[in-house]
């Protein structure tokens, strides 16, 4: 089956990041191992949008992460994060840059030798500007936000695979990053613990309008995601009333063969016509 | 898994690939060796890290490096006696177990069991956090990995075993002692003035520059094969045999290079 060219929004072409775009990717390519796993991609991240990315195992969604935060170097291409080049950028005015986006990896990434007091408090401790009664504060307020205060004294391994993904989602928030990046933050769990995450998820998007790419397995959090908001007054995730006047803010990616073959939001996606995404979508 | 499906498993390059690895490694181990010292005078200066380093490394090391050169200036000083005693000069045991333990033994002893033991423990933890993505969690929260854990690890080792070695060729003497006293009948006075008198300062000199080198190459090795694993669990199995086999060879090639500078340098 041939590969289609379904780009419903168009991929940004310019070198210059527009001023409302958090990250842009700019005819990105990268291989591992003569693999070529990103060919040429190209799409833009709105600010206060997420978007969420699908493809199967290995099609680089992970690697369109740590592109975007500079972990990894593109072969070629360019990519803009917060307004930077990040392809031209030495690791130490990354780590600048970095300090203002968040990410949660796929399996967490705790530092297990630490609680999830000190690994919640990581980046607040590292800059050092904070004095210690307040990053208390900050820990126990992100803690509470994902619902784990009563954790703030044990080690990762005393938590659950859910768990730990909130305690990531705590530090990855606890400095209000501007963008932030989650790494299949429900996979590998229970239903019931995948809608908590991504009540979490839709919580920071509507409330702390926080623009973020979410790479995920599951079609059917992104599902939920597109259809619910978060409702601040009840503390709750709400169904879009149907014909409603509520824009959910969140937008499609889709990769096959190291190519974007859709870029848009749900509405384009349930009315495509291609076979394989149809079949993906099913 | 059958014998051709193990042999088909082999991966087979060329000698200018395996070259061009080589040659890659030493040049990704030297950059790393420089930034852990050039990060010594940026900040910021993780204190608390590098004093929790090293009291895993010195305090945690000291048993064991004493016992083991406790027992070699013990077994130097046996085997000294068996070929002294044909020349009649047993007295000069003395002098030898000095001369052979703070020149040479000190710290070549104190630099293998402390890689043994650090080299080993650096390269699997470290590891342990690449495979776990600890690693990369910490660079995308704004630190530098060099900076955080490996500048504490090579300052800690390079402090440490340099007291570690001191306290040793104390020990080794000892143990020297102990031998000469206890079973060739010599005076403990006489066997410690000997020793205390044939040293000069080059033979402290010696004895002290060197676990300073032989500590940056057990903390610089460990944490570069544990930064470089790369295949999970068994990665981290293959880089902690690897370090500690690479620390071990290193700190017996550069004994002989800094033996022969410092022969050069001083003349003796």
């Amino acid at each position: 089956m041939p590969t289609p060219s379904l780009p419903l929004e168009a991929p940004a072409q310019a070198s210059q990041q527009p001023a409302n775009d958090v990250i842009v990717f700019d005819d990105v390519s990268i291989a591992f191992e003569e693999k070529v796993v990103l060919d040429g991609i190209s799409f833009r991240l709105p600010r206060g949008e997420t978007k969420a990315i699908f493809g199967v195992a290995g099609s680089g969604k992970s690697t369109i992460l740590k592109l975007a935060l500079g972990l990894i170097k593109p072969d070629r291409g360019h990519i803009y994060t917060l307004g930077e080049d990040v392809t031209q950028m030495p690791e130490e005015q990354l780590f600048e840059l970095r300090r203002k986006v968040g990410i949660v990896f796929q399996e967490s990434a705790l530092f297990d030798s630490l609680t999830v007091h000190d690994n919640v408090a990581f980046r607040l401790m590292e800059e050092g500007t904070v004095d210690a009664e307040e990053i208390d504060r900050r820990v126990r307020e992100a803690l509470r936000f994902v619902e784990l205060e009563n954790t703030v004294d044990m080690f990762p391994a005393e938590l659950s695979g859910g768990m730990r993904r909130r305690v990531a989602i705590a530090r990855a928030i606890i400095t209000q990053p501007e963008t932030l990046l989650y790494d299949s933050p429900t996979g590998g769990l229970d239903p019931v613990t995948s809608t908590t995450i991504v009540e979490l998820i839709v919580k920071q998007r509507d409330v702390y309008k926080t623009s973020s790419l979410l790479v995920t397995h599951r079609l059917q959090d992104a599902f939920i995601m597109a259809n619910h908001y978060f409702d601040a007054k009840a503390n709750q995730m709400r169904l879009v009333p149907p014909g409603g006047r509520i824009e959910v803010p969140l937008a499609f990616l889709m990769l096959r063969d190291g190519k974007v073959i859709f870029d848009g939001d749900l509405h384009h996606l349930a009315r495509t016509h291609d076979e394989y995404i149809r079949e993906y979508i099913s | 898994m059958a014998a051709g499906d193990f042999l088909s498993s082999i991966e087979l390059i060329s000698p200018s690939e395996f070259a061009k690895r080589k040659i890659q490694s030493v040049q990704d181990y030297s950059i790393l060796a420089a930034q852990s010292v050039a990060n010594l005078f940026r900040r910021p200066r993780y204190m608390a890290d590098t004093i929790q380093q090293m009291d895993l490394i010195g305090f945690g090391s000291l048993q064991i490096v004493l016992a083991s050169i406790f027992f070699t200036g013990a077994a130097l000083a046996l085997n000294s006696a068996t070929t002294l005693r044909r020349f009649g000069a047993t007295t000069v045991i003395g002098q030898l177990v000095s001369i052979g333990i703070i020149r040479e033994l000190g710290p070549v002893l104190a630099g293998l069991v402390v890689a043994g033991r650090n080299s080993s423990g650096m390269a699997s933890e470290l590891g342990s956090m690449i495979v776990t993505e600890q690693i990369d969690a910490m660079r995308a929260l704004g630190t530098d990995p060099l900076k955080k854990l490996v500048t504490p690890r090579v300052s800690a080792t390079v402090v440490m075993l340099f007291f570690l070695t001191i306290l040793g060729d104390f020990l080794g003497l000892l143990g020297g002692s102990v031998v000469a006293t206890l079973l060739l009948g010599q005076d403990a006075h006489s066997y410690w003035s000997n020793a205390w008198q044939t040293l000069v300062f080059s033979d402290v000199f010696t004895g002290l520059v060197k676990p300073l080198v032989f500590g940056f190459i057990i903390a610089t090795v460990g944490c570069y094969y544990g930064l470089s694993t790369k295949g999970g669990t068994q990665g981290v199995g293959r880089s902690t045999t690897e370090a500690v086999v690479a620390a071990m060879i290193l700190i017996i090639v550069v004994d002989v290079f800094v033996t022969q500078l410092l022969i050069l340098i001083f003349g003796s």
